[in-house]
């Protein structure tokens, strides 16, 4: 118990680093999920073909390794940012592999009459995906989404493994400190669990909101 | 036939798919203010050729002009003449999340650029004289077939289109529901809309139509007057044809 109430600014600075680390990837994943996802369904074939190819090496990658490749790899172009960030791009390029294929499956349960009928009615692409595709497909998608963010929301714990301050590196400088391990691991967990429940709740309520049944 | 004052035409339109000829180089021309219905066996295509004039459905050879301008590839300049040749589907194909004031009115506004104010009071005007200005405020769930398919009629109505397609617009609708649809259609005709109607309602054909159009395995076998269709088909596949649907 004395690990929390000892080290409450460590913590406290661990679980702001892990959910700034979730907040700002899950925006950059959600807009680049969507616009992937708007790719894959475009009538242009080389966007289609961008689509695919960044989510099948994004969504086939494993994190570390795709850590290891944004931490090492883009500083040798020339590219040297903080590390948030790069973990940023790292956690956000691959959920948003991840939210692509979600609202891929929810654009294909939208009946394919209603994009004709927009596009019958002189709509482009984008009027009729945006304005009639997409909002009937963001009801369906609203769990699945929650879902991987809540994911990310985890996986975020590999950025502690290239010195970014997040909640699951703060175990390091406990156990030197001589804490008792388990309680150490039992508060850090409670600390993810803050996080991803209210994730949980947040697309609960969305989906009280908005993914009522037609 | 000469069509005085054509507005759409296909000369020598074809399209496969996979193995299957679906359109073998079709020749068709509607005049303004014709009324053409296009009747024939299931699976000889009359749904394709519907989708082709306005591009929903791609072809591979052939020429498809609409009122003097070929119809664009892709893009802007399609999305354009789209808007000018409305479309009515079998399934109705309301924007579910939407009411029906906002299904009429949202083309009028991306499209045609109007207020939302103006968009709207036409599409009040639209909807009161498809005999539904009460249920504005509804969802499309919340209507019968056959009103679904008035607002669907008023949807495409809303774009000022030069021409209207229906591909079977009856067919999914329960046979009280049917003549409250045929009606809206009627006088449509009756006011020189320019309209092409996959149906296979014969009195509406002898009704309404100028031409009867029998399709036949991706093929256009016969183009005449109704009455000389029903009463005197040249062909066999038309007899055949003709006396199945007559006798159910
Ligand atoms: N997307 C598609 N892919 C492959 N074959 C198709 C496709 N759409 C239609 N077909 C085939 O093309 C042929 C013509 O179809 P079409 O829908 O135009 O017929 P139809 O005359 O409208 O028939 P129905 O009266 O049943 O509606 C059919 O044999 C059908 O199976
Ligand atoms: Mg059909």
């Amino acid at each position: 118990m004395d690990v929390l109430t000892d080290n409450f600014s460590l913590y406290a600075e661990g679980f702001l680093g892990t959910v700034e680390l979730t907040v700002y990837a899950s925006a950059l994943a959600l807009v680049l999920g969507f616009l992937m996802a708007s790719f894959r369904v475009a009538p242009v074939g080389s966007l289609r073909v961008f689509g695919t190819v960044w989510v099948t090496v994004l969504r086939n990658t494993p994190l570390t390794l795709l850590f290891f490749a944004v931490m090492l790899g883009l500083p040798r172009f020339g590219l040297v940012l903080p590390f948030e960030l790069f973990a940023v791009l790292a956690l956000g390029c691959y959920t948003s592999a991840f939210i692509c294929e979600v609202l891929r499956s929810g654009i294909n349960t939208v009946p394919r009459g209603q994009g004709e009928a927009a596009r019958s009615l002189g709509m482009s692409f984008t009027q009729s995906l945006g304005t009639v595709v997409l909002p009937q497909a963001f009801r369906t998608v609203i769990p699945p989404i929650g879902s991987t963010l809540i994911a990310l929301a985890k996986n975020s714990a590999i950025a502690g493994a290239f010195s970014v301050t997040e909640l699951l590196g703060t175990y390091k400088t406990l156990s030197e400190l001589g804490y008792n391990i388990v309680w150490t691991f039992v508060w850090i967990a409670v600390g993810y669990l803050i996080i991803t429940l209210t994730i949980s709740v947040l697309f609960n309520v969305l989906e009280k909101r908005w993914g009522v049944a037609r | 036939m000469a069509v005085v004052d054509p507005l759409i035409e296909l000369r020598g339109v074809n399209k496969h798919y996979g193995t299957l000829h679906v359109l073998q180089s079709i020749d068709l021309t509607v005049g303004r203010g014709e009324v053409v219905v296009v009747i024939g066996p299931s699976g000889s295509g009359k749904s394709t050729l519907c989708r082709a004039m306005n591009r929903l459905e791609s072809v591979e050879s052939g020429e498809i002009v609409i009122d003097g301008r070929p119809l664009p590839e892709e893009g802007k300049a399609l999305a354009r003449l789209r808007a000018e040749v409305g479309m009515v589907f079998q399934s109705f194909n309301l924007f579910a999340h939407k009411t029906v004031l906002a299904n009429v009115s949202l083309a009028q506004i991306k499209v045609r650029r109007r207020k939302k104010e103006e968009a709207d009071r036409r599409s009040r005007e639209l909807l009161d004289r498809v005999g539904l200005a009460a249920h504005a405020d509804k969802f499309p769930a919340q209507l019968s077939g056959g009103q679904q398919q008035r607002v669907a009629i008023a949807r495409a109505l809303a774009m000022d289109p030069k021409a209207l397609l229906f591909d079977e617009p009856t067919s999914a609708l329960d046979p009280e529901m049917i003549n409250e649809v045929l009606d809206v259609m009627r006088q449509l005709a009756h006011e020189g809309m320019t309209m092409v109607v996959v149906t296979h309602e014969m009195g509406f054909a002898r009704s309404a139509a100028n031409r009867v159009v029998f399709m036949a395995d991706g093929r256009i076998v016969e183009d005449r007057a109704p009455e000389d269709f029903f009463t005197t088909p040249r062909s066999e596949r038309a007899k055949d044809f003709l006396s199945k649907i007559l006798t159910h």
